[in-house]
């Protein structure tokens, strides 16, 4: 099988803490894999590295490429579509705009994005600081989602909203699984089981297990894994 | 009440000229957080590459317009190269980059007066451009209005370009968040380079205007340094990044300073009274809003 994503021993420090201590891992090429682990064990850290946003030192390979040491925009135009955990929407700009800044040039589809986003049509020219959480969310899947990218690093996208926008989000993972590889930070064990088909498990800043989604139905591994009693 | 209108429009003209000053500062400081006190010397070599040009056109009908295009295109160059070369290795060092600027500015002004010595200049300019238009009793310069319209063409310009055109709008995105904007793909270097040269090119033509409207057509090394200070006021006032704060607050500043110079400003030892109240307007603003007319909360 095809890798999406190398990471040999890659180290990270933030302000002092050495928060990444030799992560390794390898994403397959296709369907979603789910990067889990408790809170501060550096899983968004390990997706801004991957696209260069958090210096680090250690091997990173993206859909084939050595990016190590790379700028976080050549990183993008390989073909990576990041979706941070804050969202992070351009609040001063309209949700138009907010599309329109992720046209690289080719390939845009945005009848595919407001397919499964009717609202962002509607609320084009609304600034996108007023949307609602949920909103916002759909607006940051939508910006990746505007051209074909073969890799989807998504953090959180369940984190904060309603169960009315929980699903609408799963139901649209579930879609670009099919189409894009997807790594894809979440805490939600029930999100993950329903659309992962791999996990990996960050602890102590290194990955302390690997495995199948399925694994994720035995009790004492997840309460050992992520302390979270189902 | 006719000397009333003249000296609106000259402070209306003034602060044209602040705008074209203080909104490449504003739109530096707003996206890449630099604090450029090299602005003031791609302001003095706007004007001395107009005053270049003009010594080598004949000075009829819209000759003036090669000369503007000579400064602003000066002012860009100079800005670009400054970005590339001083700029981009700080970026993330605050610190550093003021201290460069500064360096810049000190080193450039200096070559300025080894090169050209620290007498004015004189600008040639077509006879359009100094002679003044009738309105009633009143004779109002037409450098003045030269000034506004430059000072206007400029606003309507970078809005369209702000709004309508894709890196207008990564330069808005690149203000709130440059992280995400490379996180799109999008090369910020590039949206830097291109907002000091910008900014320089508005500079470079309010050079020349100044030289032509407020200081008897004379070029001089020193000029910039002079306004840098009035346009720094203009930006706090107006807003840190906003450019529509700095117009709004370089047309209050300008019409203060001339306003008060005017009526209250003669006599022994209140000659600086104008000067005076443009901070005095800054305080006052700062207490009432601090950050500025149209500027972001923090």
């Amino acid at each position: 099988m095809n890798s999406a994503v190398t990471v040999r021993d890659l180290h990270v420090s933030i302000a002092g803490s050495h928060v990444l201590q030799g992560v390794d891992l390898r994403v397959e090429a296709g369907g979603v894999t789910a990067l889990l682990g408790r809170n501060g064990v550096g899983k968004t850290t390990t997706l801004r590295s991957l696209i260069g946003l958090q210096p680090g030192t250690g091997g990173i390979e993206i859909l084939g490429t050595s990016v190590a040491g790379w700028p976080t925009h050549k990183i993008i135009r390989l073909g990576v579509g990041y979706v941070p955990e804050d969202r992070d929407v351009f609040a001063g700009l309209t949700v138009s705009e907010n599309l329109r800044i992720a046209e690289t040039g080719k390939d845009m589809n945005y009848d595919r994005v407001y397919a499964l986003f009717p609202e962002l049509k509607r609320r084009a020219r609304q600034l996108a600081g007023t949307l609602s959480g949920g909103q916002q969310q759909m607006l940051a899947i939508g910006r990746v989602l505007l051209e074909r990218r073969p890799l989807l690093l998504i953090d959180e996208p369940t984190k904060g909203l309603s169960p009315k926008f929980v699903s609408e989000v799963v139901d649209v993972l579930h879609r670009v699984r099919e189409t894009a590889t997807v790594l894809m930070v979440e805490q939600n064990v029930h999100v993950v089981r329903g659309l992962a088909q791999r996990v990996i498990v960050l602890d102590h800043g290194t990955v302390a297990y690997t495995g199948e989604a399925g694994d994720l139905d035995d009790e004492d591994l997840t309460r050992r894994l992520l302390g979270v009693h189902q | 009440m006719t000397t009333f209108i003249a000296i609106t429009v000259s402070g209306l003209a003034l602060g044209a000229v602040y705008f074209l000053i203080s909104s490449g500062l504003s739109l530096i400081y707003g996206l890449m957080d630099v604090l450029n006190f090299a602005h003031g010397v791609f302001l003095t070599l706007g004007a001395y590459a107009g005053w270049a040009v003009a010594q080598h056109v004949p000075q009829r009908g819209p000759a003036f317009v090669l000369t503007a295009l000579a400064a602003a295109a000066a002012g860009a160059a100079v800005a670009a190269l400054t970005e590339i070369a001083l700029i981009r290795p700080l970026y993330g060092r605050p610190v550093s980059q003021i201290l460069v600027t500064i360096g810049l500015d000190l080193a450039l002004v200096g070559l300025l007066l080894g090169g050209f010595g620290s007498d004015s200049r004189p600008v040639p300019v077509p006879g359009w451009v100094s002679a003044v238009t009738a309105i009633g009793p009143e004779r109002i310069p037409n450098g003045d209005f030269a000034a506004l319209a430059v000072g206007l063409a400029v606003l309507a310009a970078l809005t369209w370009f702000l709004r309508r055109t894709r890196y207008g709008i990564v330069i808005r995105a690149g203000a709130e968040n440059r992280d995400m904007v490379r996180a799109l793909g999008i090369d910020v270097g590039r949206a830097f380079t291109l907002v000091f040269a910008i900014g320089g090119a508005a500079a470079g033509l309010a050079g020349l205007l100044n030289s032509v409207v407020f200081n008897s057509a004379l070029v001089d090394p020193e000029q910039g340094d002079q306004l840098l200070i009035f346009a720094f006021i203009v930006v706090v006032i107006g807003g840190l990044g906003s450019i529509t704060g700095s117009a709004i607050a370089a047309l209050l500043v300008g019409l203060v300073q001339v306003y008060v110079t005017f009526y209250a400003g003669h006599g022994a030892g209140l000659g600086q009274l104008g000067n005076m109240s443009v901070v005095l307007l800054l305080a006052a603003v700062l207490l009432v809003r601090p950050r500025g007319l149209l500027g972001r909360a923090a």
